[in-house]
């Protein structure tokens, strides 16, 4: 008896030490995260109003003025980037694990892998010489597409690695029903993985929503409103890396408060379509 | 109605290991055959042979001809899609999608393949339902609950509700029972017996009693080959081959 309550003892203890660790860890993980939050409510909040979200920069020297085009800009390039990166990036995924395996796959994945490791200024470039030397000027089409490029391969990945999730018995069951093989993977096997899909995309689409250095050269970014596929467009990034590193105590203001809004926009977003498809796909569970 | 099954010189392969060799065999249309053997007899590799599942396999590979009833499904011209559309399939664990309603499990094999008539398809999913002795249970939930909340045993007769959806004419079953209790077993078996009216039912079980129980007629594989093929009857009391005595007493296997 006395030796089994020592066991237990000790088994208390030691429980009590991982459980606190963990939350450590959890601790630790966010704080970085509340922090930057922190930081730029009090730095950004006081300069958001209806002016700043509505309105475009006033010149050098004028108060007042906004970020509007540039958050325009930003969703309406985001926008392009998911047009094109998306589809090609989950109908890869889909193709490496549902066609696979083979040698064709393996240079897919490595070289998805190797994508995902460019810097993202090199991604930049490439757009630069494929479409803004091409075009002889800089546009939302050209940004959108470099960070397109930037969300494929994160998006092809995560996209394989749920649909391998979903159980062999899945498809055997859509097949065997005398479903063609398209018509299964569409609706059945890439429907039950979708919310791990959608993590990916969200993960991607994140991860890009704040890149400057692909914009740099390809948006390049612009003091009026812009709606033309074609022409430079102002964006969030651009707009703050410009005002950020300006004289300006004003600008710096609009930037911290831009800073503010771009996080917003991306938690919104991601918010926003986690809801939708989680809604769509726990349909069928209650 | 059901349509008959006739199997001559078939052959099986994964990548260079044959699975199975020259089978000969003759199902007969509206009645229960059961295939028995040992584990790793070609039992379910033989199944899958008869809706072309077995090709689902990258490495695998079938020669031989298999008719039901005037179509030779490895003929030209037919299509792995269209065979099994008539020749359904029950796996060993209950697979029902996951993200969709019990109603949209058993719709499913109509609605991807375009059929849209929602009367019918209403009919078509109560009918199955009823058929596969589900209806009464889930009744109240169908387009409520996921098909994925229900017991076992229900998501076994789920999926042969979405089976018989598709009006197969055979229908094949791989170890229907093996994952569920004796109550739902009692009760698929039971279901066997109706099924057989209207349906072929070719399955593949390791319990022996359970052949005895619903099938007229009984093959016994060994090592990818047929050996005895027979009236459960003869089968079980006076088999032909010593091979299948000692399977069927007990002394291997």
């Amino acid at each position: 008896m006395a030796n089994s309550g020592r066991v237990s003892l000790r088994r208390n203890i030691s429980n009590g030490v991982a459980n606190f660790l963990c939350i450590a860890a959890v601790i630790l993980v966010l704080a970085p995260l509340c922090a930057i939050f922190f930081y730029l409510i009090v730095k950004g909040a006081g300069s958001i109003n209806l002016a700043f979200i509505t309105h475009t920069p006033k010149p050098v020297g004028e108060t007042g003025g906004g970020f509007g085009n540039a958050i325009v800009g930003s969703m309406y390039i985001l926008g392009i980037a998911s047009l094109i990166g998306v589809p090609l990036g989950v109908g890869a995924g889909i193709y490496l694990s549902e066609y696979g395996p083979g040698m064709f796959c393996n240079v897919i994945r490595f070289t998805a892998d190797v994508l995902n490791g460019v810097p993202s200024i090199v991604v930049g470039i490439v757009a630069y010489s494929l479409i803004v030397l091409q075009q002889k000027h800089f546009s939302a089409l050209a940004g959108g597409t470099a960070l397109a490029i930037m969300m494929v391969p994160t998006i092809t990945r995560a996209t394989e690695e749920m649909l391998l999730l979903v159980p062999h018995s899945i498809r055997e069951a859509a097949l065997g029903l005398g479903i063609p093989q398209w018509r299964s993977t569409l609706s059945i096997t890439l429907r039950t993985a979708l919310p791990g899909v959608v993590t990916g995309l969200m993960l991607a689409f994140a991860r890009v929503a704040g890149e400057t250095a692909p914009l740099l050269f390809t948006a390049f970014g612009n003091q009026y409103w812009n709606f033309k596929m074609d022409q430079p467009t102002a964006a969030l990034p651009l707009q703050i890396f410009v005002y950020a590193i300006s004289p300006y105590e004003d600008w710096h203001k609009q930037a911290w408060a831009g800073a503010l809004i771009l996080i917003l926009l991306i938690v919104v977003s991601v918010a926003l379509v986690r809801y939708v498809t989680s809604r769509g796909v726990l349909r069928g569970n209650h | 109605m059901g349509a008959g099954i006739k199997v001559e010189k078939l052959n099986a392969f994964f990548g260079n290991t044959q699975a199975l060799h020259g089978i000969d065999l003759a199902v007969n249309a509206n009645h229960a055959t059961a295939i028995i053997g040992p584990s790793g007899c070609g039992k379910s590799t033989f199944i899958r042979c008869l809706n072309r599942m077995h090709e689902t396999n990258p490495i695998a590979r079938a020669e031989g001809k298999v008719k039901i009833g005037d179509t030779d499904i490895y003929g030209k011209g037919t299509t792995p899609v269209e065979i099994r559309r008539r020749i359904g399939m029950v796996f060993q664990k209950p697979n029902p999608f996951p993200t969709m309603t019990i109603y949209d499990n058993v719709a499913s094999g109509l609605k991807l393949n375009g059929f849209n008539d929602r009367k019918q398809m209403d009919e078509v999913v109560e009918t199955s339902l009823r058929k596969s002795a589900l209806w009464d249970e889930v009744k109240d939930v169908v387009k409520k609950k996921s098909g994925a909340s229900l017991s076992g045993g229900q998501q076994q007769r789920l999926c042969i509700a979405r089976a018989l959806a598709v009006d197969p004419e055979v229908l094949l079953m791989d170890e229907p029972c093996s994952a569920l209790d004796p109550i739902s077993t009692a009760k698929i078996e039971d279901l066997i017996f109706e099924l057989k009216e209207n349906y072929t039912v070719v399955i593949v079980t390791h319990n022996m009693q359970q052949a005895a129980r619903v099938a007229e007629f009984t093959a016994f594989f060994l090592m990818g080959s047929l050996i005895e093929y027979d009236k459960t009857s003869s089968i079980f009391t006076t088999p032909a081959d010593k091979r299948t005595e000692d399977y069927i007493t007990g002394r291997f296997g």
